[in-house]
């Protein structure tokens, strides 16, 4: 678990060109929107990409993202339980 | 036209150098255009996180108009953009992305900036511009066009400033060049001046 | 004192119609030109809004036997030729050719056609189809360049630039924009219903609309009495919650016609159907007072035809104030939006002199323009 983490943080750095932040920048448990990383709806919408491209995960409504995309511990508990790859 | 016009400063970036009114401020050996747009902002000493989710054309747009706006901030600026390769240059790395469809992943981040007049969003959200906008495409640089429109706005009272600028990018070959039209200036806001600067 | 500018030639080509006149009866008809596809452009069945190949071709071929146009070309040059032929304009230095779109020929990227492509490539070769000689000026603001060019006329021509403006604006249903949608999760899974409350999105449509933008007034349908352009700056892809931009380019609209927003009598507003969008909407017109003003989107018949929109449902507004009726807004039946709003549901006939068009787009521009019926009155 500790080791997806950690490669959720780094793509998710490279995927929404997080320019200086480090992986060890972001805790696990911080908020990935509003007042936390910063995050706005348009990375959401490609942190669904994310899923579907690298875990094989669809998500349909982007309304189920906020509960996923909370912190890094919500998003690796949801990658682990629904992955196909 | 009743009140003269002016151009109150003006800025191009091209061939790895950012000039203000003519005089390099910034030079850069970068390889690529998008790490010497990077090293432009960083000179210059702008903080701004979203810089580096846009792509070529708004990274371009956005820091020639910092150049101009920083210092004379006026919510009255109205933005009048134009180029000739619109956002063709993302158009094309969005097509990529749907080609295969073996590894279909359409991006809604590059998407979205397969429109030229994102950047217009850009530099309104950095600098709260809630004033009249808009971008063309020409076959090449229009001064007679930029010219009859800036007047209007002002004239008309739908603007006190316009920011006018050509912001041309494809690929590694790009040009930017701004300038700002007030009622307060030293150069005369002609048709000749303009040139003169473009081509500077 | 400024020139009076006037809207004199319309025309569209669309799903419902190859004329005006045409579009106006399937519209009154309650048709709609959205359909289900299913074909190679998305992975899942979709709806939008499609001209027929066969009959384009078919009504093409009637005003030139060249067929190395592209299909938004033919589209272009179609709805421009009977304005033009009507007009017997020179089509010289002093009048302005604008031509509207987001996309243009983006399919050729499909073949790796860098330069045709290219938005100027399209606007010069429906400029040497009729001989435009002034150079060809492309409006490409996101969802506003059909309804911008109206205005950007107008003032080209106030400011003694040109004379007149050909205006043309379209957009072509394609993988490239469809796909994009999709990613934005935008698109709605059955015909789009603009202020429901189930609307779930947008249904994507092709169109190509025309105008002749004149300081003459020979053959005015409309006037152009004011017109705004303001940014939210707000955020790129999703419209202001509170309207900002949209309120200010209708009050600036307004503010220059010098017409109080009682007047208006109706407004043809942009509805895509994203939750988002309507609720803007909604919440801008209640701010300025026009909450109470019957109001219709046009995107339940054609879908939203992006470049070709604002033009479009110009010209179809214009047409509603000509002949005194208020279309029903296709695809409404529950209102959905949290401020109250006056959906046209029935078609109905109503004496119209002033009529408020807007359109909002990504980037956070949003366009407003007010005209003003001209000619027969029919009081």
């Amino acid at each position: 678990m500790e080791a997806l983490k950690q490669e959720l943080k780094e793509k998710i750095i490279a995927v929404l060109n997080l320019e200086d932040v480090q992986p060890s920048d972001i805790s696990n448990t911080d908020a990935l929107f509003g007042d936390g990383l910063g995050l706005d709806s348009i990375d959401a919408l490609e942190l669904i990409v994310l899923l579907d491209k690298d875990y094989g995960i669809k998500l349909t409504d982007p309304k189920e993202g906020k509960n996923i995309f909370q912190s890094i511990d919500t998003m690796a508990a949801y990658v682990e339980a629904n992955r196909t790859k | 036209m009743e009140n003269k016009l002016y151009i109150k400063s003006y800025v191009s970036i091209e061939n790895g150098q950012i000039s203000i009114d003519g005089n390099v401020v910034f030079e850069s050996s970068a390889s690529n255009v998008s790490d010497f747009l990077k090293e432009g902002l960083r000179h210059f000493g702008i903080q701004y996180p979203k810089f580096f989710k846009m792509d070529n054309l708004s990274k371009l747009a956005f820091l020639g108009s910092e150049l101009l706006l920083k210092d004379q901030d006026s919510p009255e600026t109205a933005l009048l953009f134009a180029n000739s390769s619109s956002s063709l240059d993302t158009d094309v790395t969005y097509q990529e992305s749907i080609a295969d469809k073996d590894n279909y992943f359409p991006s809604p981040a590059v998407f979205v900036y397969t429109l030229p007049n994102i950047c217009l969003g850009e530099i309104s959200i950095r600098h709260q511009l809630k004033t009249e906008n808009s971008f063309f495409i020409f076959g090449a640089f229009n001064p007679d066009f930029f010219i009859g429109y800036a007047e209007n706005l002002i004239e008309t009272g739908k603007a006190e400033n316009v920011l006018c600028g050509w912001t041309e990018l494809f690929k590694e070959d790009y040009k930017a060049f701004l300038y700002l039209v007030s009622d307060e200036g030293k150069t005369e806001h002609t048709k000749q001046n303009i040139e003169l600067f473009y081509t500077n | 004192m400024r020139k009076d500018v006037f809207i004199s030639g319309m025309n569209c080509v669309t799903p419902l119609g190859f004329s005006v006149e045409e579009n106006f009866e399937n519209l009154i008809a309650g048709k709609s030109g959205i359909e289900r596809h299913e074909n190679e452009m998305m992975p899942n069945p979709y709806f939008s809004a499609i001209v027929d190949e066969d009959r384009l071709d078919a009504e093409f071929a009637k005003i030139t036997a060249s067929e190395k146009y592209t299909k938004l070309e033919k589209m272009m040059i179609l709805a421009l030729f009977p304005i033009v032929k009507k007009s017997k304009s020179e089509l010289g230095k002093r009048t302005a050719f604008l031509l509207s779109t987001t996309k243009g020929n983006i399919t050729a990227l499909e073949s790796e056609n860098i330069e045709k492509a290219q938005l100027y490539d399209l606007a010069q070769t429906v400029a040497d189809f009729f001989g435009f000689e002034s150079q060809p000026i492309v409006v490409s603001n996101a969802c506003v360049s059909g309804i911008l060019a109206i205005s950007v006329a107008k003032r080209l021509i106030q400011s003694e630039v040109y004379d007149e403006a050909f205006v043309v604006a379209g957009d072509l249903v394609s993988e490239f924009v469809l796909s994009g949608f999709n990613s934005f999760q935008a698109m709605s899974d059955a015909p789009c219903k603009p202020y429901s409350k189930n609307r779930t999105g947008v249904t994507l449509g092709e169109a190509t609309a025309a105008v002749l933008v004149t300081s003459d007034t020979g053959n005015a349908k409309a006037r152009i009495l004011g017109d705004g352009s303001m940014n939210d700056a707000n955020h790129i892809s999703g419209p202001s919650r509170t309207g900002e931009g949209l309120f200010l380019s209708v009050e600036s609209a307004l503010k220059e016609a010098n017409l109080g927003a009682d007047k208006i009598d109706y407004i043809s507003a942009h509805g895509t159907a994203t939750p988002f969008n309507d609720e803007m909407e909604a919440i801008a017109f209640n701010r300025l007072g026009l909450e109470n003003k019957p109001l219709h989107s046009l995107k339940g018949f054609y879908g939203h035809t992006l470049g070709a929109s604002g033009l479009l449902e110009t010209v179809i507004g214009i047409e509603a104030l000509q002949q005194n009726k208020l279309i029903a807004s296709a695809g409404f039946d529950e209102i959905g939006v949290s401020q109250n709003i006056r959906v046209i549901e029935k078609n109905e006939d109503k004496f119209l002199r002033y009529f408020l068009k807007t359109a909002s787009g990504f980037g956070g521009c949003n366009t407003a323009v007010v005209f003003e019926k001209e000619g027969n009155f029919g009081e």
